[in-house]
């Protein structure tokens, strides 16, 4: 254990993973293996749109080494699958829909023999015409993704009003228009999409995965084979990324069809890198067209937006990314006349899906370049405006929502106003050296907490008093990276009064651990802490009691806990957990507590679908991002030289685990800003792997500075809010805003390549 | 075909096919999963392993390449030492997230440091540039590398 210390709340408690991971010893879903291995692997269309008039597998089921060659006709379930509508099939079984749906299913006794199948399936593909912009999708006669969908190529679309709509205009001293366009993004984890199949003895089918949702991926594979869900096991180790890329299923429902085939010997699936981009969902490209309006003290009045996300060929989250994306497009404001439209549409790209800022990296980035030009056009200082405007407690924010938590963005803001990094600017841009053009720019963000108003956001904590008297901590939400496994020991040690090395760990297992959501939407340590603080207070209540039993003192107060025993301080007697443990009945020995999160009790949206895919929300993260930049006018490269981020996501439990996410959103956002080029053709990848594709190195981003503003949240876990997620918001509007003040002119297509720069330094 | 290789500290004989990847080779018939593979194809520096002390990448090497050689992978770094003072300066510095990067990051700033032993920070970021992390935003890696040269100098 990196510490042998009670863990406390508020002070740096190294991750106890980091041990396991730092000696190679940790096993990811992609490190299983096992004896009489077989290798499972994916035929993919290759092509966007296309009936599938036949399949012709009988070449392949000859390969030497082949076991079987499955398709369709295999799935005993249903063929349809998804999180919010059934719209994708496991195995294509009547259109190709985009370019990395997934034909047969090949098993195999090693990796050249399946290699060898996957080649000689030879599939007859009529090609239709596609569909490759959700506008044109949605225009008379667009050729139609799926025939079968009344609205066409619309998945869905979500509208809020407040206040007027028509009049407001004229009332505002300055009204900007403007339309901007965000790319996919590619989620990159370093694991690429992995699983482990086997079928056990008594029937039961496990699988390993590298997945985000394990009690969901259960109920959609059952669906799948057409079984009950308990006949299923999930288990997730510690995946290696994920970002909201694993939050669903992609190689879940394939494995457990492979495990039926394999004889009871255990299947293994691992995606490469270009699987993992043809085949895993992305970020929704999205096309942001804004007007907004102010009064000239610079008071927002009004904003009207119109949103248009491609969400591929299925809708995987997209409904509720849109959602999302509306929800938070008129950014972390007041502004009492707000029309807000988005529509989700099908088109045969890519998949859209879960990434971390889930809609609202997208329309952070078009809001925030919307501030500054509006400021530029009034006159006002960048920060005063977004002050004047942020939204505090007791406001209503965009979407007519009374903020009832913690709003710290006004502090974040004043913090911001008040750093030598703003405050200094001029003469850091006036030391520009030759040829160089330096700026500064801001952003204002905000991040949703949970589900929202009707998916339950629920968490069910379980601690467990083991015989050998060792605290165990049943983690409920998965550990994609982000750290909330080691939290959850650190706030179980700190509320049990245990090291370390008092306590296991057990990671989410659908026959283990309780049901406790996905690891998404900035609720992990929000939901699940909530619940864990309840579980562990009621072991503690009990093993305190029970002690005071057994040690005839007149209550638990003449009792405390400390790391493996309990002390009785008006006598000194001390029993050991380990003998208390003894005592207890299993039962009694574990403690589970149910939590579900806070829901805002306003409608804003009229259609019930808006709230079914999770407007509104109640609890919110903020932040101020600010960006210095140099840009190169021979090249038109763009150096981000230094960054500062204040967040207010509640109280810090673990400053390192906290500033980790901090840091890597933003450098996860700086990729989105400027390098990571994710170019479709037609449906089909330009970028295909880590060589076209550029995220970025140690040595394309700078040192940061992550400043929390404390403020506590009465809902949260020792007050926190999410963080995992505000953070990834900020960089492409900062970016945005200092190259446009080093350059003179804005560009509206993203990322800022070299290219797009110089072109718009030579056109200002 | 038969090769003889110093593998973490000890002497191994083996019969491999001719084509297989050094990755392949220790994660599939040694067990060694402490190296990983993201891209198979030298852009990542995952499967980052010490060959001779030189960092290498065992996606682009075949198992023959490594006759004769002493090959370090995460898992022998430490030797009986419980944790190099880099993988302690990772844990310490808060460096690993997810930890798929981990191993190669290790070995790689282990390499660097072999040739630098007390780079700058603009020099360790140039030094583990081969090594994508998308979790961290590298800033606390470097302060890990930082870490462990000062802890050694002591
Ligand atoms: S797996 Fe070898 S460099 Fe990526
Ligand atoms: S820690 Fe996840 S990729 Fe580096």
């Amino acid at each position: 254990m990196p510490d042998g210390r009670i863990p406390q709340i508020g002070v740096v408690f190294p991750r106890t993973d980091a041990l396991t991971k730092v000696s190679g010893e940790e096993k990811f879903a992609a490190d299983y293996y096992g004896q009489d291995l077989v290798w499972a692997g994916v035929k993919r269309a290759g092509i966007p749109h296309a009936r599938l008039k036949s399949l012709d597998v009988d070449q392949a089921r000859q390969v030497p080494g082949v076991i079987a060659v499955l398709t369709h006709l295999d799935i005993p379930g249903e063929n349809r699958q998804g999180v919010v509508r059934k719209d994708q099939p496991v195995l294509v079984d009547d259109k190709v829909r985009h370019a990395g749906d997934a034909l047969a299913l090949v098993l195999a006794e090693s990796k050249p023999a399946l290699a060898a199948a996957l080649n000689s399936i030879r599939c007859e593909l009529e090609p239709l015409p596609g569909v490759f912009d959700p506008e044109q999708a949605l225009a008379e006669g667009a050729p139609l993704v799926h025939e079968d969908n009344p609205e066409g190529n619309l998945l869905l679309k979500a509208e809020v009003k407040t206040g007027e709509t028509e009049s407001v205009w004229e009332e505002c001293a300055a009204v900007i228009e403007a339309c901007f366009e965000t790319p996919h993004q590619e989620h990159c984890f370093l694991e690429t999409e992995s699983g482990w199949a086997k079928v056990e003895s008594n029937g039961k089918i496990v699988i390993v995965a590298s997945t985000q949702t394990p009690f969901r991926d259960r109920t959609e594979v059952a669906q799948v084979l057409g079984r009950d869900h308990t006949g299923i096991r999930v288990i997730a180790p510690y995946a290696g990324g994920a970002f909201g890329g694993k939050d669903g299923i992609t190689v879940q429902s394939l494995l457990g069809l492979a495990a039926l085939h394999s004889q009871g010997r255990p299947v293994k699936m691992w995606w490469d890198r270009e699987e993992s981009f043809s085949a895993g969902t992305k970020r929704h490209p999205a096309r942001m067209y804004y007007r907004l309006g102010a009064k000239a003290d610079g008071t927002l009045h009004a904003v009207e937006v119109r949103l248009y996300l491609d969400t591929g060929p299925y809708d995987h989250l997209g409904g509720a990314v849109m959602t999302q994306a509306v929800e938070h497009s008129g950014g972390p404001y007041r502004i009492p006349h707000a029309w807000l439209r988005g529509w989700a549409v099908y088109t045969n790209n890519p998949i859209g899906g879960a990434f971390r800022g889930f809609g609202v990296a997208q329309v952070t980035a078009a809001m925030e370049q919307m501030m500054d030009l509006l400021a530029a056009k009034l006159d006002l200082d960048p920060v005063q405006i977004r002050l004047k405007n942020a939204v505090r407690r007791g406001d209503k924010n965009c979407v007519g929502v009374t903020l009832t938590g913690s709003a710290g963005l006004s502090e974040c803001l004043e913090k911001m106003a008040a750093h030598p990094r703003w405050q200094e600017r001029q003469t850091w841009i006036r030391a520009a050296g030759l040829l160089k053009r330096r700026g500064v720019g801001l952003a204002a963000v905000m991040q949703a907490v949970g589900y929202g108003p009707f998916v339950p956001d629920v968490a069910n904590a379980k601690v467990e008093l083991t015989l050998e008297g060792k605290i165990r901590v049943y983690s409920g939400v998965v550990d994609m990276g982000q750290g909330n496994a080691a939290t959850n020991l650190q706030i179980a040690g700190s509320i049990l009064s245990q090291t370390p090395a008092q306590m296991e760990l057990i990671l989410p297992d659908t026959d283990r651990t309780l049901p406790s959501g996905s690891a998404s939407a900035s609720r992990c340590t929000y939901t699940f802490g909530n619940a864990l603080i309840g579980a562990a207070q009621a072991l503690k209540e009990r093993i305190l009691q029970r002690s005071a039993d057994l040690l005839m003192a007149a209550g638990p107060d003449e009792l405390v806990l400390v790391s493996g025993l309990v002390r009785r301080v008006t006598t000194g007697q001390e029993i050991p957990l380990a003998v208390l443990a003894k005592w207890l009945t299993d039962a009694e020995r574990i403690a589970v507590y149910r939590f579900r999160a806070p829901v805002a009790q306003e409608r804003p949206a009229k259609d019930d679908q808006v709230r079914l895919h999770g407007l509104p929300h109640c609890i919110f993260s903020y932040g101020a991002h600010l960006a210095m930049v140099e840009v190169d006018e021979l090249t038109g490269a763009v150096e981000v030289k230094g960054y500062l981020a204040i967040t207010d996501s509640g109280r810090v439990l673990n400053p390192q685990t906290y500033e980790q996410q901090i840091h890597g959103g933003i450098v996860q956002g700086l990729g989105y800003a400027l390098s990571e080029d994710f170019r479709v053709t037609d449906g089909l990848i330009q970028t295909s792997d880590l060589a076209t594709y550029i995220i970025p190195t140690a040595m394309d981003v700078p040192d940061m500075l992550s400043i929390p503003v404390e403020i506590n949240e009465p809902t949260g876990p020792f007050g926190l809010k999410g963080v995992g997620e505000v953070a990834m918001n900020g960089p492409l509007p900062a970016v945005a805003n200092a190259v446009a003040a080093a350059c003179g002119g804005r560009c509206y297509s993203f990322p800022l390549t070299s290219e797009r720069v110089l072109q718009l330094m030579t056109a200002s | 075909m038969k090769i003889n290789f110093i593998l973490n500290g000890r002497e191994i004989e083996l019969t491999v096919p001719s084509d297989i990847r050094v990755v392949d080779l220790l994660r599939e018939e040694l067990d060694l999963t402490g190296t990983k593979e993201s891209c198979g194809s030298g852009e990542c520096g995952a499967c980052t392993i010490l060959v001779d002390g030189q960092s290498r990448l065992s996606c682009l090497m075949l198992a023959a390449q490594l006759q004769g050689r002493e090959v370090t992978t995460i898992e022998g770094l430490a030797g009986n030492e419980g944790r190099h003072p880099v993988q302690e300066a990772f844990v310490q510095a808060g460096a690993v997230q997810c930890g798929f990067c981990t191993p190669g990051m290790v070995l790689a700033a282990v390499d660097l440091l072999g040739h630098r032993p007390d780079p700058s920070r603009a020099e360790i970021r140039e030094g583990l540039s081969g090594n994508l992390c998308r979790c961290t935003g590298y800033q606390k890696i470097v302060d890990a590398v930082e870490m462990a040269v000062h802890r050694e100098k002591g």
